[in-house]
This record gives C-alpha cells, sequence and structure tokens, in this order.
C-alpha cells in the first residue's frame, strides 16, 4: 500500500484466525482448508462444515477475485478511511460462494462494477506485537 | 385437511406504546413501562394476570440506546410471578421473542405473556449523530478496541453500519433483476404518505419523488430516506392463550401461523443468495403452517430498516415474484393504504421512528381491530402479516381477525 494508512478498528487476533489476518506479511491471502475434501472454511472453525473433519491446513489462495456486490459509502460513520470509499462482497474463484467482506481501493468509487475481477493487497497496521494486514482488493487485468 | 399449527392456540390480546420522539430524554425504563402498562390495559388484564415476559434483545449497554430496557428490569418494577420468561439477541428477529411467547402459552408454561422492545437511540445519540454511538466513535470503542465474533469480518473494512450491508443486498438486487431507485424509493413514500395521517408519526411532512433523490447518498445505492429514523419510545404487546378469552377486554387478534426459519448462513456476507435474506427462509416456512395464501393477505406490516428489506419480505410473502419487487411497488398504488396489498400502514420505521420491530405488530393488531383512526384501511382487513428483520434475521407472524 502506498500513502497514509487510514485509522481502522483492528480484529482480536487468536490462534483460529491469526493466519487470515497476518497472511499478508507474506503476500499471502490464506484459509483454512479440508485436507480430505478440499472445502475452504471461512469464517474460520475447527471442523470442516462439509464433513466436520478436524483435518485442516492453513492455505494460500490466488489472491484474485471478483466483486460480488458492493456499495459507495458516503457517510463518516468513524474514524477510518476518507469517504467515499467502497466496501465490497468479494468472491474468491477456489470455491463457489467464498466471500469475504472488504474494500476496493486504488480506483475511482464510481469504476466499481459487479463481476470486475480484483486481486489482493494488503494493509499493514502495527499495533502491539503483532502486525495485522487487510485484505483489501483493487482493480486486475482479466484472467486469461 | 386444515392445517394445525401449534401457534393456533394462541392470540394477541392486547398492545400498547409509551410517548415516541425523536429525542425524548426520558428514562427509557419509564417508557418500557408505560409501552407495557398500555398493552395489559389493552387486554383488559392487570399485572396479577400477565405470568410470562419475553424481550427482544434483552439489557445491553452498547450500542447506547439499543436497548431501552431489560428482562429483570421490567419484570421487577411490576413484580411479575412468571412461570415462563426470555430475553435476547439470538432470535428470529426482534419478533422472535413474541414469537417464543406463542409457543411458551402454547406449550402451557404460561397464560399471559407480556412482550416489549423499547428503544432511546434518539436520545443516546443526542447532536452528534449516528457516530455517537458507533465503535470508536464514543459508543464504546475507540482506542485499543479490536474487533471478535462476526464484526471482525467487517469493522476492520470501516463497514460498522447495517446500511452499508444492505445496501450491498440492494445492489445486487438491482444488478440481478434491474431494479431501480425509483422503485425502491415508493418504500419511502409510501411510509411517509402513511405517516401524514399518524399523529405519533416521527415525520408527517408530504415527500416527493424529487425530494427523495435530493436527499444525500448514505451507502449506495440507499440515501437518507432509504434509512429508518433513530429514535425513543417503547412498543408491547400481550400473548394469550385461545383457551382465556373469558379474561380479556375486547375480541382477540388470532396467530394463525409463525416463521422462524433459516436455511441459508447466518451472516451477512457469506448468505447463499444476496437477493434476498433470511425472510426468504422464515415466510417460506410461515405459509406451510397455514391455509391462508399470501393473495388473502389485505395487511402488510414488514420491516423497514432500510427500504430495501421490504422489497426483499414482499417477493419472501410470495405476495411477489423474486427479483419482481420493484414492479410490484412501481408508481405505489398497490402498497397504498387503498391499494391491494395495504403496506406499513403507520409510516413504518421510515417515517413513524425505529421502533425496531415491534411496531409492525403493533400497527398489524391496531389495523386488525379496526382501530386506526384516520389511517385504518379501508374495508377493514382481516388478514394481514407482522414481520421483521433484515440480513441474517426474521421472523413472522400470520394474523386474522376472523373466527
Amino acid at each position: 500500500m502506498s500513502g497514509d494508512v487510514p485509522f481502522r478498528i483492528l480484529p482480536r487476533v487468536s490462534d483460529r484466525n491469526r493466519h487470515f489476518w497476518t497472511g499478508g506479511a507474506e503476500g499471502k491471502l490464506q484459509f483454512l482448508r479440508c485436507q480430505d475434501d478440499g472445502t475452504y472454511v471461512h469464517p474460520p472453525t475447527s471442523r470442516c462444515p462439509k464433513c466436520q473433519g478436524k483435518n485442516l491446513a492453513v492455505e494460500a489462495v490466488s489472491g484474485r477475485g471478483t466483486v460480488h456486490t458492493f456499495s459507495i459509502n458516503v457517510q463518516q460513520w468513524m474514524p477510518g478511511p476518507e469517504p467515499p470509499y467502497v466496501v465490497a462482497i468479494v468472491e474468491l474463484p477456489e470455491q463457489e460462494a467464498l466471500r469475504l467482506t472488504t474494500n476496493i481501493v486504488n480506483c475511482a468509487p464510481d469504476d466499481v462494477r459487479i463481476g470486475m475481477p480484483v486481486q489482493v493487497v494488503f494493509e499493514r497496521h502495527d499495533d502491539g506485537d503483532e502486525s495485522v494486514y487487510l485484505p483489501l482488493f483493487e482493480p486486475a487485468d482479466e484472467v486469461p | 385437511m386444515a392445517v394445525d399449527s401449534i401457534e393456533q392456540r394462541t392470540v394477541i390480546s392486547g398492545v400498547g406504546q409509551s410517548d415516541i420522539g425523536r429525542r425524548l430524554f426520558r428514562d427509557p425504563l419509564d417508557l418500557t413501562l408505560d409501552a407495557c402498562m398500555a398493552a395489559i390495559e389493552d387486554a383488559g388484564l392487570t399485572t396479577h394476570d400477565i405470568d410470562g415476559i419475553a424481550t427482544y434483545p434483552g439489557a445491553m449497554d452498547t450500542p447506547a440506546g439499543f436497548s431501552g430496557a431489560g428482562l429483570v428490569e421490567v419484570q421487577d418494577a411490576l413484580r411479575l410471578e412468571v412461570g415462563w420468561y426470555t430475553g435476547g439477541i439470538e432470535l428470529p428477529g426482534q419478533l422472535g421473542s413474541v414469537i417464543d411467547a406463542c409457543l411458551a402459552v402454547a406449550a402451557g408454561l404460561a397464560t399471559h405473556v407480556l412482550c416489549f422492545r423499547s428503544v432511546y437511540e434518539g436520545s443516546a445519540q443526542g447532536t452528534q449523530g449516528r457516530s455517537a454511538v458507533m465503535p470508536g466513535g464514543g459508543g464504546g470503542g475507540g482506542g485499543t478496541f479490536r474487533a471478535g465474533s462476526y464484526m471482525q469480518w467487517t469493522l476492520p473494512f470501516s463497514a460498522p453500519s447495517a446500511t452499508t450491508w444492505i445496501a450491498m443486498f440492494a445492489q445486487r438486487h438491482f444488478y440481478e433483476f434491474g431494479t431501480t431507485r425509483e422503485q425502491l424509493a415508493q418504500i419511502a413514500l409510501n411510509a411517509r404518505k402513511n405517516a401524514g395521517v399518524n399523529p405519533k408519526a416521527i415525520y408527517r411532512d408530504p415527500m416527493t419523488m424529487d425530494d427523495y433523490f435530493d436527499a444525500r447518498m448514505i451507502s449506495s445505492p440507499l440515501c437518507l430516506f432509504d434509512c429508518d429514523v433513530p429514535c425513543d419510545g417503547g412498543t408491547a404487546v400481550i400473548v394469550s392463550s385461545a383457551d382465556a378469552v373469558a379474561d380479556l377486554r375486547k375480541p382477540p387478534i388470532q396467530v394463525e401461523a409463525v416463521g422462524t426459519a433459516l436455511y441459508g448462513r447466518p451472516s451477512w456476507d457469506q448468505f447463499d443468495d444476496l437477493t434476498t435474506m433470511a425472510c426468504r427462509d422464515a415466510a417460506a416456512q410461515m405459509w406451510t403452517r397455514t391455509d391462508i395464501k399470501p393473495s388473502d393477505v389485505q395487511l402488510a406490516e414488514m420491516y423497514d430498516g432500510f427500504s430495501f428489506i421490504t422489497m426483499a419480505w414482499l417477493e419472501a410473502m410470495r405476495f411477489c415474484g423474486h427479483g419482481e419487487s420493484g414492479p410490484y411497488v412501481e408508481g405505489g398504488q398497490r402498497i397504498a393504504r387503498e391499494g391491494e396489498l395495504a403496506l406499513n400502514t403507520h409510516g413504518g420505521q421510515l417515517s413513524a421512528g425505529r421502533l425496531h420491530g415491534y411496531g409492525f405488530l403493533h400497527e398489524a393488531c391496531v389495523q386488525l381491530w379496526g382501530e386506526a383512526g384516520q389511517r385504518q384501511v379501508p374495508g377493514d382487513p382481516e388478514i394481514g402479516v407482522a414481520a421483521a428483520g433484515g440480513g441474517p434475521l426474521a421472523g413472522c407472524l400470520l394474523l386474522t381477525n376472523r373466527r
């Protein structure tokens, strides 16, 4: 990320979600994945939602996705990015309905469209002992 | 053979409301008790007759103003001796507490249950507006506050408000079905028109389509008039056993069917279809519990915390097909008080104030009793729905004054 990093309320990092919130240190967007049936698990839990097994491991995904829906937020609710900014739900290609709420950055809010290809970019926050890396998304080229 | 559902053993016997205002600066427990006593008296009962109590969301200190009083405060203030009680937030929407009461009465744990919901969000926000009750905005966050549980997936992305979450549902609906802001506006315009003849409504001045489009955007495609208005006030209803009609002051409203289902994931962003909501499941279940059909319904009091939620409920209730709520409300005639489906006849939360779910049930009962005065739906409707909740929350009741 370039430029000033806005104030953010950060997530409470725990053993359960650390892979997600700190994977950006290595440039990786990471999820738990069932090693038996391949299901990505989000939000993270200790069992696969499909087979209820516990054989989960952290895996990185491509970091690419598409905008499933979005809103241009104009209201300043709390300290944070200068409105207008885009809040979006991005769907990842690795699994149907594998989604996360995020922001679309590095483009004009009015240019955001549903179906638009995006790629992850991390916003680093240093607070306490452990840095947190928020996965944001920016426009990407179409996958060839 | 007629569908026989256990909730049909229960009735709504009384309703009550406190003073309602944008900012009353009154003790919220006092407002709550005003509503409770009004409902008890409306039913022709006394506090000694009340043997059950239910509320949503229960006592909560944050966000400020969200809960006017908890169950314990009200139960103790009225010295209620109860056979059953419940208060909490993890329910099928705000009316889940009323549905719980129906089930408790049907199960014989109580005969007359006091159900209530009160808010003082208007006063709590004071002059600072919504930011006063947001995390980091003085509402119990800031500093070293860290988001846990579900909020960790939205707060770090500066999306603390349900406005933005619901806006993303609306945007997806617009994308898939071609729904427009002009269509969405009909929910707000209809509410305002009805509020004009509701003396207790917060905003009663006429609103035009131009006014709607002139309003500032909050989170696209939702503008200010797509968002309900925080207020202070309490609402209460009494759920009674159909076997206890002799106790009552007036013929009660029959609970015909309830809906509580949630088959999709209980999540704002992981729900399987972001053009609909939990209402899809709750309403579908409700229709399996009755012989009454959607086309029999004359009155619909359905949640409008944001205008789009009402659109989702219209489709969920099968008043129109999935994706067809835009054309359904187009022009506004169909949903007007004199239309084929009178919708949010008190002004909804958009214009009558964010009483948070219970206001819709209150209005449905008042209409079915024919007590709505100037805003009474012509022809005195016999069948109505009351529905509350948006996103992953939904609960609904089908009501009738037929006997």
